[in-house]
């Protein structure tokens, strides 16, 4: 897959209409993300009641991949279980560097659209910011950086 | 910017072959996914011809040891060529002597071997250093680490909107405390050129030295360290058609001479006993260690293919190539030119509406065009414009007016996508 499929139609419709995009006045969960090497931020602000995703937004200045990775990351969540979450967070991660093949077995359905992000590694993180300050928010972490070394979401630009 | 008077057509291209300089450099026939290379990131790194990378192999496959060392043949050439191109380093900043050329890995290295060398010696708690808005960071962090450790400030030159120092500021701040200026001759971020001469002359009115960082201005005008009488000047090499890992940093020998070493090794020592070590002579003292000499006969190399096609020239050419290119985008809906001083090299800088620069970036990328986005090393520059990153296209003399066009189209379809 080249860039050429990377910025198609899905990608930029969710970068120009963004889903789940803004603020959250019962959210009892949140994390900001930043990438510090592009000045890409986000917030994330959910509601976790029972075990389930009730509610999910974002809000932030980013680019079109992450805006649109995030965008399409919440109408995914939304309604889900942590537990269901959390493993769309690590199919994503897993896909965005490679080691997961868009047409092999993962729960992501239209989120392969990001597949050819792994030919970008300078973009990888781009695509991944918003699972990353997800994973931080279901966690109760209130900030993460793409740059933090003790990150479980690490993907430093060698491995991707 | 001035343009040229009514008329695109560029002055110097019938005096300036493009086409035929651009023979010189192999990696220019490259393609990038089936489109041709249009290499634009001249600022981050310029491409070698093939007379340097000739130069670096003869020196590899023919004179090859180790230098100021051993009385055979081979060490006794290297040594003799590593001096040498000293030497012609000395002669392209018309230095008034060798000895005041020390090379170093970069320019990176020679700024942290002023403030090192310089200011831990020179500059204690309560004195002043002057910076400016515009310095990369390699400029500004050198000197954060040096007031942070010995209690000295830093005071910061602010910008207008077009890009420039405000001049009558930087006079302001000076004071009793003032004890050392760094400026870049030229913005990487941006382009503009600053008026060092004038700022160094003000300095020394008040007994200030001035380290002046010419890593952008030096691939793109002929420079005079005597002329600028700044203190010091530094630059690297693969900016200028040269390899990576060497630059200069060039120091008044009066300077040079009070100075502390920076590292401690080999070569830069006159005797060692576990009592006591004297220090070598300038330029010795501040290169310890076995430095690059494959990289540093490269660089000479580099300086001499530049000087062969004229310095006066290459900057003549770049100015029509960037009047060109600026002529073009600031007609362009939706384009947004950041810094636009009225004197500056070959560097765009610019945004595109409602399209992030990393977006247009992979986009332009696709039609085979490099070009840098991000805060560039230049955060401060990027807060004034209140932009998180910039999308920068950087112009060499080996760039021709079809590239501009290439620039121009890319734009175009980046912006079509995103509409």
């Amino acid at each position: 897959m080249n860039t050429k499929s990377l910025y198609q139609e899905v990608i930029l419709d969710h970068n120009r209409n963004p889903r789940n995009y803004g603020s959250l006045d019962n959210a009892n969960r949140s994390a900001e993300g930043h990438n510090p090497l592009c000045g890409d931020h986000l917030n994330i602000k959910l509601n976790l009641s029972r075990g389930y995703i009730s509610d999910i937004v974002f809000q932030g200045e980013s680019c079109a991949i992450c805006k649109a990775s995030a965008s399409m990351m919440t109408a995914n969540v939304k309604g889900k279980t942590q537990a269901d979450a959390e493993t769309l967070i690590q199919e994503f991660r897993e896909m965005a560097i490679g080691k997961l093949e868009p047409d092999g077995n993962h729960h992501l359905g239209r989120l392969t659209v990001f597949s050819g992000i792994r030919d970008l590694p300078t973009r990888v993180k781009c695509a991944i910011l918003p699972w990353h300050t997800l994973h931080a928010a279901l966690n109760s972490v209130a900030t993460i950086s793409t740059e933090d070394d003790d990150d479980p979401m690490h993907v430093s630009i060698g491995n991707a | 910017m001035k343009l040229v008077e009514s008329s695109l057509k560029p002055l110097s291209t019938s005096m300036f072959n493009v086409e035929h300089i651009r023979t010189d450099f192999p990696i220019l026939k490259l393609k990038i996914d089936g489109k041709p290379l249009v290499y634009l990131d001249n600022a981050a790194s310029s491409q070698m011809p093939q007379p340097v990378i000739d130069r670096m192999v003869k020196y590899q496959t023919m004179q090859h040891a180790n230098i100021n060392r051993a009385v055979h043949y081979l060490s006794e050439t290297a040594t003799t060529e590593y001096e040498e191109s000293r030497r012609r380093l000395k002669r392209f900043i018309n230095a008034s002597e060798d000895r005041e050329v020390i090379f170093t890995s970069g320019t990176t290295d020679a700024i942290n071997l002023v403030a090192h060398g310089y200011g831990r010696k020179f500059i204690g708690s309560g004195d002043e250093i002057i910076l400016t808005t515009l310095e990369h960071h390699s400029n500004i962090v050198p000197w954060q680490m040096l007031a942070e450790e010995n209690g000295a400030k830093i005071r910061v030159v602010p910008i207008n909107d077009t890009g420039e120092l405000l001049i009558e500021k930087y006079k302001q701040l000076f004071n009793k405390h003032t004890k050392f200026v760094g400026v870049t001759h030229v913005s990487n971020a941006l382009g503009t050129v600053n008026p060092i001469k004038q700022m160094i002359e003000f300095a020394h009115a008040r007994g200030v030295p001035v380290l002046v960082d010419g890593a952008q201005a030096a691939p793109h005008m002929k420079i005079d360290v005597q002329d600028l009488d700044c203190d010091f000047y530094t630059f690297s090499g693969h900016k200028l058609c040269g390899p990576t890992g060497i630059g200069i940093l060039y120091g008044k020998a009066a300077l040079l001479e009070r100075m502390q070493p920076f590292k401690g090794g080999g070569d830069m020592i006159a005797s060692v006993t576990f009592e006591k070590t004297t220090y070598n002579t300038i330029p010795h003292k501040f290169e310890a260690g076995t430095p690059p000499i494959a990289a540093a006969i490269g660089f000479s190399a580099a300086i001499d293919y530049l000087s062969a096609i004229n310095m006066s020239m290459i900057a003549a050419y770049e100015r029509d190539l960037i009047n060109y290119a600026t002529e073009q985008m600031r007609h362009m809906p939706g384009i947004r030119i950041i810094g636009d001083a009225t004197e500056k090299v070959a560097v765009l800088s610019f945004a595109i509406d409602g399209v992030h620069p990393h977006d247009i970036g992979t986009l332009l990328n696709q039609e085979g065009i490099a070009v840098r986005t991000g805060h560039h090393c230049a955060q401060p520059v990027m807060q004034h414009f209140k932009v998180p990153a910039t999308t920068r296209a950087s112009f060499a003399f080996y760039n021709s007016m079809n590239e501009v066009d290439a620039l121009i189209s890319g734009i175009q379809k980046v912006q079509k996508i995103f509409s």
